[in-house]
C-alpha cells in the first residue's frame, strides 16, 4: 500500500471512529454510571473506572426496589401489540394505495401525507377524553390506540410496493390468488427490509415513549418502560444515580438486542429481493 | 389441429371486437382474430402497438371497452384470471422471488387443489389431507421440471438461477396446471442469441407436444416466422394482416406489412403507372402494373433477395444503381447501393456468396451496378398501401 493511501485510510477511520465515540460515549458513561458506588456519582474526583464494583447493589435495587421488571412487561406487551396492529393494517392499505386503482385514490394519498405532518400533540386532548369518557384510562388499550394506524408505515410501505414488478402480480392473479393473498404471500415477503426497518423505528419509538404513557396512564401497573423510570427517580430512590443507571441500562438492552436482530433480518431481506 | 394427451380436443380462442383505450389513448380497435384450437398464433407488431395488452385482455388480467373473448367456444368475459384456465409466461418471468423453484412450480396447483384454511400458515398443519395433497402436487412438478431439465434446481430460489433457467422455470409453472391455452409475452427477449435460437425449437417442440393452443407475443419477426402456425402482424392497435408466415411474406396485404416484415427490410421505391401495364421508375419501365390507370402513383417493394447484379445489356427490366457498400456475411452477402437518379432512393441487394463470385469475376460490381429484377420478391402497393395483384415480369432470371 502506498504511504499516501494508509494515510487516507488512517484517517478516514480517525474521522468514523470519533464519530463512533461520541454516539457511544452515553451508553459507555451510562453502564459504567450503573456499577458505580452512589458515593462517587458526584465525586470530585472524575475517574471513568468505578473504585468499587456496586452494580450488584445497584441492579439489585433497579430490580427490586421499583416496579421495573413489570414495566418492561408492559413495555414488551404495548410495543407488540402496537406493531402487530400497524402491520396488519398499513401493508394491506398501502398495498391498496399503491396498486389498485379505485376512485378517490389520488385524495386519500394527500390525506396520508398530511396525516404525516401531524404530531401526536395535536389530536391528545381529544383522544384523552374520548378514552376518559369511554373509561378506559390506564389501560393497554389506550396506551396502544392512538398509534394503530400509522402513516409513516403506509407511506413507506406505499413506496415500497409502488416499485414492485407489476408482471410478478399478475402472474399471481392468474395463479389463483386474490388480492389479500397477494398482499400477504406475495408482497409483503418481498418488503421484508422496509418491514425490518418499520419495526425498530415503531418499536424504539414506543418503547421509549413518555409523553402518551405519561398522560393516560395513573396506576404503576400500567407503566411502560420509561415511566417506569421515572417514577423510579421521584419516588423511591431519590437522587440515586447508580440505581438509575442500571434501571435505564436494562430498559435499553431490549432494544439494543433488538436492533441486532432486526438488522440481521433486514440485511438478509435485502439480499433475498432484488431478483427480476 | 392438435390432441391433448386427454384425448380432447384442442380449444380455440374467438375474439370479436376487442377494444381498449387507456383514457384518451386507444390501443386496441375492435381486434377480431379466430384462433384455431392447437394452433401456434404469433403476434407481432413494433413496440407500443398493443400485443401485450390484447394478451392480458385474453388472460382476464385487463378488462376490455369492448368486444368478447371465446375460449373453446365459451364466452370468458365474466370469468376470473384463475378460472379461464390460461397459462401465461412474461416477459421479465414473473417468477416469485421469495419461494424456490418448486415454490414457484407448486403455487397454481396448491391455489386450485388445496382450501384457504389449507393455505394459511400454522393453521394449514391440521388439515390431514393436506400432506397426500402437496405430494401428489410435488410429485406433478418434478415430472415437469424433469421434462424441462431444471428438477435439479428445485431447491434454488430464482435470484440462484441464469437467464435461461429462470425462462424455463418460467415455462414450468405454466404447464404444471395443463392449460388449455398457453400465451407468452416476448419470453425470449431476456436471453441471449445463441440460447434464444435455442429456445425457440424447444418451444415448438413443447408446442408439438402438448397440443394446445399457443398465442405468443413478440416484436421480433424472426421469432414469428420461424416458429408459428399463423401470424397476426399487429400495428396501432390493428390487425394489418393474419396468415401463415409464407403468406405475410410472399403476398403482403399492405406496404406497412411488407416493411415490417423480412430482414433486411424490403427495397420501396414510389413510381407511377404508365397506364399500359407498365410501372416507371427513374426511367426505367418494368411491366407489373396491368388495369392501373395513367399517372397512378405506386410504391414498388422488391425484396433485396430479388434483385441481382446484371450485365449492362441485360434484356428485361433493369435498375442503375450506385454501389456503396459491400458486406460480407459468410454465406451472403449484402449491396447497399442508391438508386440512380430518383432522390437516390437506397437499395439492399442480397445474394449468395457463389452468384457474388461469379458477379465479381463477371467485373459486375463496379461501381455502377445494373440490377435485375426478379418477379417473385417483387410486390406492387396503391397509393393507400394496399396491394395490387402482381403478374409475372417477363423475361427476368
Ligand atoms: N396500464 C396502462 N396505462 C396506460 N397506458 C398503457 C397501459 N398499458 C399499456 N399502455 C399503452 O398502451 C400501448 C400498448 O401497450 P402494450 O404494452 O400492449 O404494447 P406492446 O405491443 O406489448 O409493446 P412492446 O412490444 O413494447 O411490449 C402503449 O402505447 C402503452 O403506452
Ligand atoms: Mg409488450
Amino acid at each position: 500500500m502506498r504511504p499516501g493511501r494508509l494515510i487516507g485510510r488512517i484517517a478516514s477511520h480517525a474521522v468514523l471512529l470519533a464519530g463512533a465515540v461520541v454516539m457511544a460515549a452515553p451508553f459507555v458513561w451510562m453502564l459504567l454510571t450503573s456499577i458505580r458506588p452512589p458515593e462517587e456519582v458526584f465525586g470530585a474526583v472524575f475517574d471513568p473506572i468505578p473504585s468499587r464494583f456496586a452494580g450488584v447493589e445497584n441492579y439489585g435495587q433497579a430490580l427490586g426496589a421499583s416496579n421495573l421488571p413489570r414495566a418492561m412487561l408492559n413495555g414488551v406487551i404495548v410495543c407488540g401489540g402496537i406493531l402487530a396492529v400497524q402491520l396488519l393494517t398499513a401493508i394491506p392499505a398501502a398495498y391498496a394505495l399503491a396498486r389498485l386503482s379505485f376512485r378517490g385514490r389520488g385524495l386519500l394519498f394527500g390525506l396520508v401525507l398530511f396525516g404525516l405532518c401531524i404530531p401526536i400533540q395535536v389530536p391528545a386532548l381529544p383522544l384523552y377524553i374520548a378514552l376518559a369518557n369511554l373509561r378506559l384510562l390506564d389501560t393497554y388499550f389506550a396506551l396502544m390506540m392512538p398509534f394503530f394506524l400509522t402513516v409513516f408505515g403506509l407511506f413507506l410501505f406505499r413506496q415500497f410496493f409502488r416499485t414492485y414488478p407489476e408482471e410478478i402480480l399478475q402472474a399471481a392473479r392468474l395463479d389463483g390468488m386474490g388480492e389479500f393473498e397477494i398482499v400477504w404471500r406475495i408482497a409483503a415477503p418481498a418488503a421484508l427490509p422496509a418491514i425490518a426497518a418499520f419495526s425498530v423505528f415503531s418499536v424504539v419509538a414506543h418503547w421509549n415513549d413518555l409523553y402518551w404513557p405519561l398522560i393516560v396512564v395513573t396506576s404503576s401497573e400500567r407503566a411502560t418502560p420509561a415511566l417506569g423510570i421515572l417514577a423510579f427517580r421521584d419516588a423511591e430512590t431519590g437522587g440515586n444515580y447508580g440505581a438509575l443507571m442500571a434501571a435505564a441500562a436494562l430498559i435499553t438492552g431490549p432494544m439494543i438486542v433488538g436492533f441486532l436482530v432486526a438488522r440481521r433480518a433486514f440485511v438478509r431481506g435485502i439480499t433475498m429481493t432484488g431478483v427480476r | 389441429m392438435g390432441v391433448r394427451d386427454s384425448g380432447r380436443l384442442a380449444d380455440g380462442v374467438v375474439l370479436s371486437g376487442i377494444a381498449k383505450s387507456f383514457g384518451p389513448t386507444r390501443v386496441l380497435e375492435a381486434i377480431d382474430l379466430a384462433i384455431e384450437g392447437g394452433e401456434f398464433l404469433t403476434l407481432v407488431g413494433p413496440s407500443g402497438c398493443g400485443k401485450s395488452t390484447l394478451l392480458r385482455i385474453i388472460a382476464g388480467l385487463e378488462t376490455a371497452d369492448a368486444g368478447s373473448v371465446a375460449i373453446g367456444g365459451r364466452s370468458v368475459d365474466h370469468l376470473r384470471p384463475d378460472e379461464r384456465d390460461v397459462a401465461m409466461v412474461f416477459q421479465s418471468y414473473a417468477l416469485y422471488p421469495h419461494m424456490t423453484v418448486a415454490g414457484n412450480m407448486a403455487t397454481p396447483l396448491e391455489m386450485r387443489r388445496l382450501t384457504l384454511a389449507e393455505r394459511l400458515p400454522l393453521i394449514r398443519h391440521l388439515s390431514p389431507r393436506r400432506p397426500r395433497v402437496m405430494r401428489g402436487i410435488m410429485a406433478e412438478v418434478r415430472a415437469v421440471a424433469e421434462t424441462l431439465q431444471i428438477a435439479h434446481l428445485l431447491d434454488r430460489k430464482p435470484a440462484q438461477l441464469s437467464g435461461g433457467q429462470r425462462q424455463r422455470v418460467a415455462l414450468g409453472r405454466a404447464m404444471v396446471r395443463r392449460p388449455r391455452v398457453f400465451l407468452m409475452d416476448e419470453p425470449l427477449s431476456n436471453l441471449d442469441a445463441a440460447l434464444r435460437v435455442h429456445m425457440r425449437s424447444e418451444l415448438a417442440e413443447l408446442h408439438a407436444r402438448l397440443g394446445i393452443t399457443f398465442i405468443y407475443v413478440t416484436h421480433d419477426q424472426v421469432e414469428a416466422m420461424t416458429m408459428s402456425s399463423r401470424v397476426a402482424l399487429m400495428d396501432q392497435g390493428r390487425i394489418l394482416q393474419l396468415g401463415t408466415p409464407a403468406d405475410l411474406y410472399d403476398r403482403p396485404a399492405t406496404v406497412a406489412v411488407a416493411r415490417f416484415i423480412g430482414s433486411p427490410p424490403i427495397n420501396l421505391l414510389e413510381g407511377e403507372a404508365d397506364g399500359t401495364g407498365g410501372v416507371r421508375i427513374d426511367g426505367v419501365r418494368l411491366p407489373i402494373a396491368p388495369g392501373v390507370a395513367a399517372g397512378t402513383r405506386v410504391t414498388v417493394g422488391i425484396r433485396p433477395e430479388a434483385l441481382h447484379p446484371a450485365p449492362a445489356r441485360h434484356d428485361g427490366p433493369v435498375l442503375r444503381a450506385r454501389l456503396k457498400r459491400a458486406e460480407n456475411l459468410g454465406a451472403e452477402w449484402m449491396l447497399h447501393a442508391t438508386l440512380a437518379g430518383a432522390g437516390d432512393a437506397p437499395l439492399v441487394v442480397r445474394i449468395t456468396a457463389a452468384e457474388h463470385d461469379a458477379a465479381a469475376a463477371a467485373g459486375l460490381l463496379g461501381e455502377d451496378l445494373a440490377l435485375a429484377v426478379a418477379p417473385a420478391g417483387t410486390h406492387l402497393f396503391g397509393a393507400d398501401g394496399a396491394r395490387i395483384a402482381v403478374r409475372r415480369l417477363a423475361g427476368v432470371a
